[in-house]
């Protein structure tokens, strides 16, 4: 018999319509999962077992008097620990908030919880969400579900490992370089990542506020529109969210992909690729062709620079946004002896964490006098050169594929010594950030060591109907439905 | 020696009375317990975001219309970093390249002599919260046990116009200060109040040589809160730096705080430090668009500015002193302009409201708005001493009268019977009369010697009870005396 963890969230969806199992069995289900998993994974910072119970209990109740708000009602999500949650501990994987509460819930928090979502609790990222490994949380690391000695990727690593064992059916995470879709490449779910300004940033802690976006994990590309369908859409709070009609995700996956043209990205599929993601991404590009689309190669020439324009822009706006966190109103205040201006930078050297400070400095200089133009004005014109090769690509062809990280996962501790090897693992992510345009990853197999492989599908802005589309294709191509390991039952904690 | 020349350029910071704050709904009319008016957004919690207010940005267009500024149709805002406690976010939204309004100007008249003072830009900005700095140092930082802080004020919605430096003495400076000041509250859109800080001023001072092209080396004074002391610390200013000068130092710039007790600016950090904003636009923030129709929909809305409202006083008579005083205030202005139309007299009236009217009502302790005085009695009053019916003390106390609900200035007139006799008939017949009586002051009259003119004048005001215009009965009685000589 299926565990019920392991359902997508369409059939746990079935199940709770027809009174097979309730949200309560649900929520006992990833529980009970987290219970055996965690130990090893460490998807979690923050279990909220009582908050997730009545709304288990709530959402029964519901069902139970008729309301059905849709299709997340009972079902349990995790959300990144970047999320506001009000009354929940909410940390940023950071000592800088150990410790806080929210007086507020994030628009998307708020929209999921009036979905009927039921919130199990907060997953573990790199601090701040810097970082590609889940490494650099200051509360201990997440591990690779296929294979503890491994990254999951990151930051939003303990979404995606959550989401790949079981012990969350959905969950949400923000990409602001590739930090929802390179952990779901690296531990074998579906990530995606909306439009700038699809989704509501309102209560997410901000990182870069120009690339951050929140986007879903799933165990399905159906069930990611699903998630997706619950979240987007303007909010009066966030002035950068787009004010249009939003459309039924969930409902666009059909059509296949004949008759569409696929570029496949010949600069991302060139030396620094490993030769097995490489040799995946070309099989499954085959495979659409014979599914009845146009398959070309197109060429993004100023991705070569997008990397080192996207590690001036990001820290430079991080430097600003995490000026906040001084010890004045909230979180960490450092005890030190002395003036105003000893307090705020000590407790700023306490709160945050090496690779935290790096980002600021790096993004302090990059925005100081004399240094503006060459770093940053000169990031932001190569932000537009990234964004015209996009436009000129989307006239010859319907969507963009390439791999979604140029490895599978790395050994834990390997690049933590190496900030350079670690930022190249989001060289085929960070054009979509820069561009704001739309893109998931979808996983088509395994490598050699029994990791997960992600492909990628990048559509032009607000494309994220066709993207669904050619995703659900390639879900369906690539019959991709091994389960981590560590998802098995029988895995018992060390 | 050459003479030495003051070159001034103000920044001035005006707080909007909008309902609510910048960028998030907590009210703007700041509540006196402190922290009471704040939300996530205005304490800079993780994860909150801006959104600006339509009305405040309404409030800064009328503004920059009326000070003839181009408004850019699409404007950015910009992060102002630094690292302060009553700073939330640690960084201030403000706005740097594309402000709002742009290339204005302002007209200025110190004695008579009309200055055009540039205005560089009208930009949107939120204000701080506040430190209270508790302690020996009698609120100075430095010397501070410890600071509390209320965040009330925080992102309460702030324009910053700045002048070009175009000022150049302490006079014209103070005189800018108050045309601005009565042009923000002609606009009404903020309460614009120097002593409460609604209205600030920061001055930047530099002096050069007359006839030199080049800027000297300038320093800005801040904490100036009334046009007093905005005049004052400026000429204090303009001679501490000549005296510098003079002596073969060298000017530091700087900031510069005014101690209004001590009548003195005193540099505001002991050591020098160069500020770095780190200016880069907010990426929280879409750039503003003020479009044609909304820019125009300004423009017809505005008021009558202060300028055109005292050149129409003046052009109904009233002297330009005058004119001022009336324009700057509401009431005595609405009354003057309830009273005055075709060839009343402006002037009179003019006088009377920013005189007698002022006078009375302080005396009397109330407010001119709470009289019963209107805009009739007021013309009524002007007509009866045109026609010589009222002379001008008589005037003051029907005013009064009128003032304390007495009645019109006509019943009062007659119920106290202070109306003059000004029929030419009447005092005709009351000379004739007292002529005859009195022949032999005829007579000496007719010989030369005016000295019984005013001994008949006063048998005459005798005769009429006191109630003859006496320019009336002077003329009539040199008419009469002189036809018989």
């Amino acid at each position: 018999m299926t565990d019920l963890a392991d359902l997508t969230i369409v059939a746990a969806g079935r199940g709770l319509r027809s009174g097979e199992f309730s949200s309560v069995d649900l929520l006992d289900a990833v529980t009970r999962r987290a219970s055996i998993t965690e130990a090893q994974l460490h998807a979690y910072l923050t279990l909220d077992k009582k908050g997730a119970r009545s709304a288990a209990e709530a959402a029964d109740a519901a069902f139970a008097d008729g309301k059905d708000v849709g299709p997340l009602q009972g079902i349990p999500i995790a959300l990144k620990d970047n999320m506001c949650t009000i009354g929940v501990e909410t940390t940023a994987a950071s000592q800088m908030l150990a410790g806080w509460k929210p007086p507020y819930d994030a628009t998307v928090v708020r929209r999921l919880k009036d979905a009927g979502a039921v919130v199990t609790g907060k997953t573990n990222l790199d601090e701040f969400a810097m970082g590609s490994s889940t490494e650099n949380s200051a509360f201990g690391e997440t591990r690779n579900p296929w294979n503890p000695d491994f990254v999951p990727g990151g930051s939003s690593g303990g979404s995606a490992a959550a989401v790949a064992v079981g012990s969350a059916f959905g969950a949400f995470g923000s990409d602001t370089g590739g930090s929802i879709r390179q952990p779901a490449a690296l531990c074998g779910v579906v990530g995606m990542k909306p439009t700038y300004g699809l989704v509501s940033r309102y209560g997410l802690i901000a990182f870069a506020s120009s690339l951050d976006q929140i986007g879903p994990f799933a165990r399905s590309v159906e069930d990611s529109a699903t998630l997706l369908d619950a979240i987007a859409g303007w909010d009066r709070f966030d002035s950068t969210s787009i004010d249009g009609a939003v459309p039924n995700f969930s409902g666009s996956l059909d059509g296949g992909v004949g008759g569409l043209r696929i570029g496949i990205v010949s600069d991302l599929m060139g030396e620094g690729i490993d030769t097995q993601v490489r040799g995946a991404v070309s099989g499954m590009a085959d495979k659409l062709s014979e599914a009845g689309a146009e398959v070309v190669e197109v060429g993004l020439p100023s991705t070569e620079f997008a990397l080192s324009a996207y590690y001036l822009i990001a820290p430079a706006e991080c430097s600003s946004n995490l000026a906040r966190f001084d010890g004045v109103r909230y979180g960490h205040r450092s005890n030190v002896e002395g003036t105003t201006e000893d307090m705020m930078s000590h407790t700023r050297a306490e709160g945050f964490g090496p690779e935290v400070i790096r980002r600021i400095l790096l993004g302090t200089y990059a925005l100081s006098a004399g240094y503006y133009d060459a770093f940053y004005g000169q990031a932001q014109r190569v932000r537009t050169l990234v964004r015209r090769d996009f436009a000129s690509a989307y006239e010859k062809v319907d969507v963009l594929i390439s791999p979604t990280s140029p490895t599978t996962a790395f050994p834990v501790g390997e690049r933590s010594a190496d900030p350079i090897a670690m930022y190249y693992s989001d060289v085929c992510t960070i054009p979509s950030n820069l561009s704001g345009e739309p893109a998931i990853s979808v996983p088509i197999g395994l490598d050699d060591k029994g990791l997960p492989i992600g492909f990628q599908v990048m559509a032009p802005s607000l494309g994220e109907e066709l993207m669904y589309r050619v995703a659900a294709a390639v879900e369906s191509i690539s019959e991709f439905t091994k389960r981590a390991p560590l998802a098995s039952s029988e895995v018992v904690a060390p | 020696m050459t003479a030495w020349e003051a070159v001034i350029g103000i920044e001035t910071h005006v707080e909007l009375s909008t309902k609510s704050k910048m960028f998030c709904g907590c009210p703007a009319d700041i509540p006196d317990e402190p922290n009471t008016a704040c939300c996530p957004v205005c304490l800079a919690l993780p994860g909150s975001l801006p959104v600006p207010n339509v009305k405040a940005i309404e409030g800064i267009v009328t503004i920059g219309t009326a000070l003839g500024c181009t408004i850019n149709e699409s404007s950015l805002f910009y992060r102002k970093n630094y690292f302060y406690p009553d700073l939330p976010k640690n960084y201030q939204i403000s706005q740097y390249t594309f402000p709002v309004c742009e290339f204005g100007s302002l007209i200025v008249e110190v004695q008579g002599e009309p200055t055009v003072v540039g205005i560089t830009r009208v930009h949107m900005e939120e204000d701080t919260g506040r430190s209270t700095h508790v302690g020996e140092g009698g609120g100075r930082i430095q010397d501070a046990e410890h600071t509390l802080l209320d965040f009330n004020r925080a992102g309460v919605p702030l324009v910053e116009v700045v002048t070009e430096p175009d000022i150049r003495s302490a006079e014209q400076a103070r005189a800018y200060g108050a045309e601005l000041q009565r042009i923000v509250l002609a606009l009404g859109v903020s309460d614009a109040k120097l002593e409460a800080g609604s209205m600030r001023f920061d001055a930047n001072v530099s002096v050069r040589h007359v006839g030199t092209e080049e800027l000297g080396t300038r320093t800005e004074t801040k904490n100036v809160n009334s046009l007093r002391s905005l005049q004052r610390a400026i000429e204090f200013e303009i001679d501490r730096q000549i005296a510098v000068l003079e002596d073969g130092g060298s000017i530091t710039q700087e900031t510069r705080h005014w101690n209004e007790d001590k009548g003195v600016t005193l540099s505001m950090r002991s050591k020098e430090e160069s500020e770095d904003y780190r200016y880069f636009q907010d990426p929280d923030l879409l750039p503003l668009e003020v479009s044609d129709e909304w820019q125009s929909l300004v423009r017809e809305s505005l008021p009558e500015l202060p300028a055109a409202k005292r050149a129409r006083f003046r052009a109904a008579g009233v002297e330009a002193e005058t004119a001022e005083l009336l324009a700057d205030n509401l009431e005595l202005a609405s009354l003057f302009e309830a009273a005055v139309s075709g060839d009343t007299n402006g002037k009179l009236i003019g006088n009377w409201l920013t005189g007698e009217v002022v006078a009375h009502a302080r005396r009397e302790n109330m407010l001119v708005s709470d009289s019963a005085l209107t805009g009739s009695h007021l013309s009524d009053l002007a007509e009866m001493v045109e026609e010589g019916k009222l002379s001008s003390s008589a005037a003051k106390e029907v005013l009064n009268a009128a003032m304390d609900g007495d009645g019109s200035p006509r019943d009062v007139a007659d119920a106290r019977d202070l109306l003059q006799m000004s029929d030419a008939g009447e005092i005709e017949a009351a000379v004739d009369t007292v002529l005859a009586e009195n022949p032999d002051a005829v007579a000496k009259i007719a010989q030369g010697d005016s000295k019984p003119i005013a001994f008949l004048m006063g048998q005459v005001m005798r005769h009429t009870g006191g109630k003859a215009d006496p320019s009336i009965v002077q003329r009539v009685l040199k008419d009469k005396t002189a036809g018989d000589a």
